[in-house]
């Protein structure tokens, strides 16, 4: 009962996240993790970077991406496991793992944008 | 005739034809669709770089200097590709799937594939300026 209950609630978390992956991750992933390392453009100076991360709007976008993406990919991760590896009999082990591993970088993502010098 | 159901050596069972670990490997449809649901990783993947460039932007200089030479690095250049072109499947599925998702209706007439899918994409590229923007010194 409890699982059924809470289902739309995961698959809602996942929507969001998904919305937000695709329209947010493919720039940021594009150029802080391939143009900016591989000099295809000037790098942002780390005065510039901190002061990103200073502002409030910043950090509450960040938090926001960071945390949907994580359910969204332990939701879709879930299932990638069960229907794609057909792993169906350590289900509740799975469960911890994906959603577990969400709550606890989600955690972790609240710490690191709450403690930002 | 017994109450109670028991076991025989003839007991019945349902057949249920086995489906190979690998049953996606065979057709294009079945390997995008675990390709899309693959991309959930990479998603993840770009958190965890995200989460470290946090807390190397908060350690300071020195560490971000040092976060930023361990991205040039060949095995991260590598998994930042392999991300890229996940996240990039995952956000086209994702539009591409949109219309489905959602019936936009005006006036009484359903707004038709095209428009929804585009007014996304449009989202998608005014998003990626505006952060381009931000993150290039505004």
């Amino acid at each position: 009962m409890s699982r059924r209950a809470i289902e739309p609630f995961l698959w809602g978390l996942f929507s969001a996240g998904g919305v937000l992956a695709a329209l947010f991750i493919p720039v940021h992933l594009f150029l802080q993790y391939l143009a900016f390392p591989l000099g295809w453009l000037p790098a942002p100076s780390y005065e510039h970077m901190l002061a990103l991360l200073r502002q409030p709007l910043v950090r509450i976008y960040l938090f926001a991406l960071c945390s949907l993406a994580l359910f969204h990919w332990a939701h879709r991760f879930r299932y990638t496991l069960y229907d794609g590896l057909q792993i169906k009999h350590i289900t509740e082990l799975i469960n911890l793992f994906c959603y577990g591993g969400a709550i606890a970088g989600t955690a972790l993502a609240s710490y690191l944008l709450w403690t930002v010098p | 005739m017994k109450e109670a159901p028991a076991h025989t050596p003839y007991h019945p069972r349902w057949y249920r034809s086995r489906v190979s670990t690998y049953w996606w490997l065979g057709k294009w449809a079945h390997l995008k669709f675990i390709l899309r649901e693959i991309s959930s990783v990479f998603v993840a993947v770009f958190v965890v770089l995200l989460l470290l460039e946090i807390w190397a932007l908060e350690r300071g200089p020195g560490a971000y200097a040092e976060f930023q030479r361990w991205l040039e690095s060949p095995p991260l250049v590598a998994l930042s590709l392999l991300s890229f072109f996940f996240v990039v499947f995952h956000a086209i599925t994702w539009f591409s799937l949109a219309p489905r998702a959602m019936v936009v209706r005006l006036r009484g007439t359903r707004l038709p594939d095209a428009v929804i899918a585009g007014s996304n994409y449009l989202a998608w590229l005014i998003v990626s300026v505006i952060i381009g923007w931000a993150l290039l010194g505004g």
